[in-house]
């Protein structure tokens, strides 16, 4: 879309745009460290959620957290766009390049400086692989805890953008409780370190601040995070419903109970019969929801945490009850959960994954709504849930080459943030607001806190240079969402591009 | 426990400071007034803001009005088997939540369990234009706009006033036990250190006059192995022991001279300093009763990679905290102006200059 045969007035101004940063950043880096070209920089013009799509002037791929600051110094200089990258794993569009800027990638910044294993703590570089940590921690019986579900690919400093989280973090903690210090580079370029080893710092909680940013305050160039022990044993316990809402009920009675397990997931019934066609993990098919519950521990301890809980989830109303007997059936009962969104891949063309927090105990509530809206959308939802701290991702299917389909995907999304801030939640747990959810930010904020959180953008990045039109709208665009809103439920952002 | 919402009231208080451009010196319970430097506008009590506003055990969440005292609260949760894994010290009995999360304070379970602001999910203020914002919510997972609830963790009210503060919640253990070793300071903080590589049920550890007190949380089954594998002796009374370390009532803290609180990285070897000192958070917090001059304690915190807060006995003029690096200091300069631009929160509370 960004790239059409008549050169028109815009894109030729774009084309010199280019050709100027080409001859003066290109001249300050080795030749392989800027793209420009089409087909180089296709790959880059979108990240996980590729429904949204652009081109930007270049990608710069450094070599060096100092090759890093030439560019952002480049860039602030001439008031280019920064949008900064790490593995492009994201799910909501948070490192969609802007067509005016330049994309960063921190691709090539993946070294693992140094693992002091009497601290427990990691220094990474932005590039490194969430579970490249712990696969480098393993043999000093350290692991780094929050897991994403793309933490084989997803890069450290994309999840401190996002404030990531994963399977275990109700009882491990997010990306925020798991860090010690990072260092960015600010919109000036300049180096700024925040946090330290210790285990706070003098002054305000700029480390708080800067994870979960989305890249608008600062670009991570370097990384400390805390190691855990890794526990000795861990079980899964997979626990059949005959209703969603027992189970809900069951998961907020284990938590009573006095017992935090190392994850619980929950998955609704589509859900479990698609991952059961591809990945044939035994799962009940006539369960209208299961819980996977871990247990970890000593193995006293998960003797005796796994009666307890199993007692719990029979009274909640469990009509089957199975433990993992062996480390190959815990997998096992995992790998459906973990293949749950390739699986509903192969029952639909597309899917769209949302990303809605709410209150446990309005799980049955909402997923009974979102199973109103989805009938009145005509699409199917299929549930799977971080129930411990509930993180609802239901998966919208779709045919992107159905007519009309993609826009019913786009307004029952929309419908489902808006259920989640009705219950007392928000639109988002995980996945970050990006450009996906600008919309739903104008719902859930009024006008004054988005003015609070410009003023604090505008702190670290007065002339807004890093990655502008991300994670916080405008006053006039949640106008104009809004209108757009109420009057024919039109797509927002309609000068964006889209497939 | 008595329920009242002031929000209006301070609005209308921190406009009229506004247009008059008059300082106000925010105060709960004044438990923690000797914290920081001294800040000279009108005094804006938050203590008859009270109220918890919504606990629920099973949604571990607790909501409540920054005036609502502390041991209110904490006797709420410990009558649902529930506690604030971040232990936080309370200095008073009138200290209120409100204070204790705009100080950030964490007591002996913090290396384990986690800060202050680890544990803060939500809340409601007014910012330096009257307005009553929301930021953060009542769920676990929540990355819809920046972080402002931990932001304002350990401000020290310099960017808004807290009105409440929704917080996580946690069980409380099943078992607690305390287990006593004699040895030096330096080998105590290795031991420690090692023995958190391995997952033991620590929820404490501290050396206090030769001896390394090391408190064990969880599951019976859980402390008791622990018990078994790590040898040592049994403290008695130990919830008082504890007690007393966090609220600072052992004798280290009976004097007149500067207390010290240096925040160091775990693994740091005792520091050269002279003075009287014990070491809490598994050595990531060394307590230093000392009359060494101020530049030579801080110089030491800085060149262990930590930083010294001068808590106890100090004139309140001098810098209490540890000077920030320029870089840093000009983003807190901006923060202060982003949240509070007329300067009338608790000015120079923190630092002198926001």
């Amino acid at each position: 879309m960004n790239q059409t045969s008549q050169p028109t007035p815009q894109s030729s101004s774009l084309q010199e745009k280019r050709q100027r940063i080409v001859s003066e950043l290109g001249a300050q880096l080795p030749k392989d460290c800027l793209l420009h070209s089409p087909e180089d920089l296709a790959p880059y013009e979108c990240d996980g959620l590729s429904i949204y799509q652009s081109t930007p002037l270049a990608v710069a791929l450094p070599y060096s957290v100092e090759q890093a600051q030439q560019v952002v110094r480049y860039c602030y200089q001439n008031q280019i766009p920064i949008v900064p990258r790490g593995a492009g794993t994201g799910l909501s569009g948070g490192a969609l390049p802007h067509e005016e800027g330049i994309l960063l990638s921190l691709a090539r910044l993946n070294t693992i400086l140094d693992l002091d294993v009497q601290a427990r703590t990691c220094r990474v570089q932005p590039g490194v692989r969430n579970l490249a940590i712990s696969e480098a921690a393993r043999p000093h019986g350290l692991y780094y805890a929050p897991d994403p579900s793309s933490q084989i690919a997803c890069s450290i400093g994309g999840n401190i953008a996002e404030n990531a989280g994963g399977v275990h973090c109700l009882k491990y903690g997010l990306t925020v409780h798991n860090v010690l210090e990072v260092t960015i580079l600010s919109a000036e370029g300049e180096f700024i370190t925040l946090g330290s080893e210790a285990l706070d710092s003098a002054g305000y909680d700029l480390l708080a601040l800067i994870i979960g940013s989305e890249g608008l305050l600062g670009i991570v160039v370097e990384i400390v995070v805390k190691l855990l022990p890794t526990p000795r044993e861990a079980k899964v316990i997979l626990a059949a419903f005959h209703s969603v809402e027992e189970a809900g009920a069951a998961v907020g009675q284990i938590i009573a109970a006095g017992i935090i397990p190392g994850g619980i997931e929950m998955m609704d019934k589509l859900s479990i019969q698609a991952t059961e066609d591809f990945v044939h993990a035994g799962y009940p098919l006539d369960a209208a929801a299961i819980l996977l519950c871990e247990l970890d521990g000593i193995e006293t301890e998960i003797i005796e945490t796994t009666g307890r809980v199993t007692e719990v989830l029979v009274n909640a109303g469990a009509y089957q009850v199975r433990v993992s007997e062996n480390d190959q059936q815990r997998e096992l009962f995992w790998a459906g959960r973990k293949a749950a969104f390739p699986a509903v891949g192969r029952i639909s063309p597309d899917y769209y994954c949302m990303d809605g927090t709410i209150p446990r105990k309005e799980l049955a509530n909402v997923l009974s709504k979102i199973a109103e809206r989805a009938e009145h959308h005509n699409l199917r939802v299929a549930n799977v849930f971080h129930a411990g701290d509930g993180n609802l991702h239901p998966l919208i299917l779709f045919d992107a080459n159905k007519e009309g389909d993609l826009d019913r995907a786009h307004e029952l999304g929309n419908d489902i943030l808006e259920l989640s801030i009705a219950a007392g939640g928000t639109i988002t747990g995980e996945h970050g607001v990006g450009i996906e959810k600008l919309g739903g930010m104008c719902s859930q904020f009024n006008a004054q806190e988005l003015t609070q959180y410009h003023a604090i953008k505008a702190a670290f990045d007065e002339s807004g240079v890093l990655n502008p039109g991300k994670a916080v709208p405008t006053l006039h665009r949640c106008a104009e969402f809004g209108h757009m809103h109420v009057h024919n439920g039109e797509l927002p952002f309609p000068d964006l591009p889209r497939f | 426990m008595t329920t009242q919402d002031l929000s209006q009231q301070f609005q209308a208080q921190i406009q009229e400071a506004i247009s008059s451009k008059h300082p106000l010196a925010i105060q709960g319970g004044g438990s923690k007034a000797f914290l920081g430097r001294e800040t000279n506008g009108e005094q804006l009590s938050t203590l008859k803001h009270t109220g918890v506003i919504k606990y629920e055990p099973g949604e571990l969440i607790l909501t409540a009005r920054s005036g609502t005292p502390l041991k209110e609260i904490e006797q709420l949760l410990a009558e649902q088997g529930q506690m604030l894994a971040f232990e936080p010290p309370a200095f008073a009995d009138n200290a209120t939540l409100g204070g204790t999360i705009a100080c950030g304070l964490s007591g002996p379970r913090r290396p384990y369990a986690g800060s202050a602001r680890d544990f803060v999910l939500g809340t409601r203020l007014i910012n330096g234009k009257g307005e009553i914002l929301h930021f953060g919510g009542e769920v676990m997972k929540n990355v819809a706009g920046y972080d402002v609830s931990r932001l304002m963790t350990g401000a020290y009210g310099t960017l808004g006033l807290l009105l409440d503060i929704s917080l996580k919640i946690m069980p409380s253990p099943e078992q607690e036990t305390t287990l006593v070793f004699e040895m030096p300071a330096g080998k105590a903080i290795e031991h420690v250190n090692t023995l958190a590589r391995q997952p033991l049920p620590l929820s404490a550890a501290c050396h206090i006059d030769n001896r390394l007190y090391l408190r064990l949380s969880g599951l019976t089954v859980s402390v008791e192995a622990a018990v078994q594998q790590l040898g040592g002796e049994k403290l008695a009374h130990a919830e008082t022991f504890w007690a007393s370390l966090r609220e600072q009532q052992l004798s280290l803290f009976k004097t007149d001279k500067p207390i010290w609180r240096i925040s160091v990285p775990p693994t740091t070897p005792p520091l050269k300093l002279s003075g009287e000192s014990i070491i809490d958070w598994g050595g990531g917090l060394r307590w230093l009763v000392s009359d060494n001059p101020i530049e030579a304690v801080r110089k030491a915190a800085q060149n262990a990679g930590g930083h010294a807060t001068l808590f106890r006995n100090h004139d309140g003029i001098g810098e209490v905290f540890q000077p920030l690096a320029p870089g840093i200091q000009h983003l807190h300069k901006k923060l202060k102006a982003a949240f509070d631009p007329q300067g009338i929160f608790n000015p120079g509370r923190m630092y002198l200059d926001i």
